[in-house]
């Protein structure tokens, strides 16, 4: 496997097992978020606030492997 | 006829001395520098003293940026710092919305195409580095050379640990607003490839969706660092003291 193919195969690796772990952790913190609005439907709007901004963060982590990914796919600095 | 040409790692160099520069980056961010000088003269041109129409729309922003800084570095020190956290604000804001609203794929460059700035790393890695240097100069304009004790305090085994943080801020801070941009413009490129029409829309809202909340997150956390930096333990505990 010349390198340019292995990139290719690093890219796509790289995407997706970085989004496996945000995955999960999106879908912990929006389950627990559900659970508080139930709890308190009067807290709806703080904790949707607070939601997002977590979200965004655990979302910064799957990036990460996308920046990555583009970077073997358009800039790769071994071919 | 391709609708969409997926371009990264093209640009349209400028060559100053030795230097390449990126012009098409440079172009949007002036056109994001007009835009907000422009608004922020039109509004403060003539103050009503009850609000109206645009004027409304700038105050809702500043007391919006005012609210981050308070809530980030404190009531007491937050106004000194409101006019960097709120020009990264809207300058971040700006330039992501701009990027996505405008069609500037109607004008033609001979190399690479105009949109957001904050999609190239030397954007956001110029924002972020800025960060850098502020909160450092905050803490130290602050408490001194007593602010280097933060790197031993609890325990001076974290040192290491607290060094290492100083460098993985700006990267993070930079990564994640340049990621998250360019993803959104590679989504929907890739998208307007497939299907041209129709299809790229909610997308498209989603990209405006996240890059709003990604120019609230890089201001929220400039806002935290350089409130982290500031705080100052042992006059806490010397306040409450006093109090009891």
């Amino acid at each position: 496997m010349d390198a340019s193919t292995a990139s290719v195969f690093a890219a796509a690796l790289a995407v997706g097992l970085a989004s496996l772990g945000p995955g999960l952790g999106q879908g912990m913190a929006a389950g627990r978020a559900v659970e508080g609005i139930a709890r308190q439907p009067e807290a709806e709007g703080k904790i949707r606030g607070t939601l997002l901004l977590s979200l965004a963060f655990m979302e910064a982590l799957t990036i990460y492997g996308l920046v990555v990914a583009l970077v073997l796919l358009f800039a790769n600095p071994f071919v | 006829m391709m609708f969409a040409a997926i371009e990264v790692g093209e640009h349209f160099y400028w060559q100053v001395g030795n230097l390449k520069l990126h012009g098409q980056v440079l172009i949007v961010s002036w056109v994001v520098i007009g835009v907000l000088a422009i608004a922020t003269a039109v509004a403060s041109r003539n103050p009503q003293r009850v609000p109206g129409g645009f004027q409304n729309l700038m105050e809702y922003a500043l007391e919006f940026v005012q609210g981050i800084a308070k809530e980030q570095i404190g009531p007491k020190e937050y106004r000194n710092w409101t006019p960097f956290v709120g020009s990264l604000f809207l300058f971040i804001f700006a330039s992501n919305w701009l990027g996505i609203l405008v069609p500037w794929k109607l004008i033609e460059l001979p190399e690479g195409e105009l949109a957001a700035p904050t999609n190239d790393i030397n954007t956001t890695a110029a924002l972020a580095l800025t960060v850098s240097v502020t909160y450092f100069w905050a803490g130290l304009s602050r408490k001194g050379l007593r602010y280097f004790e933060r790197y031993v305090q609890p325990f001076p085994v974290m040192l290491p640990l607290l060094v290492l943080e100083d460098f993985t801020k700006p990267l993070s801070l930079s990564f994640r607003l340049f990621g998250n941009i360019l993803a959104d413009e590679l989504v929907v490129a890739v998208l307007v490839l497939l299907v041209p029409l129709i299809v790229p829309l909610p997308l498209m809202v989603l990209g405006l969706f996240a890059s709003a909340i990604q120019a609230l997150i890089f201001a929220t956390l400039a806002a935290s660092y350089i409130g982290e930096a500031m705080e100052d333990h042992h006059e806490e505990e010397h306040g409450t003291e006093q109090h009891a």
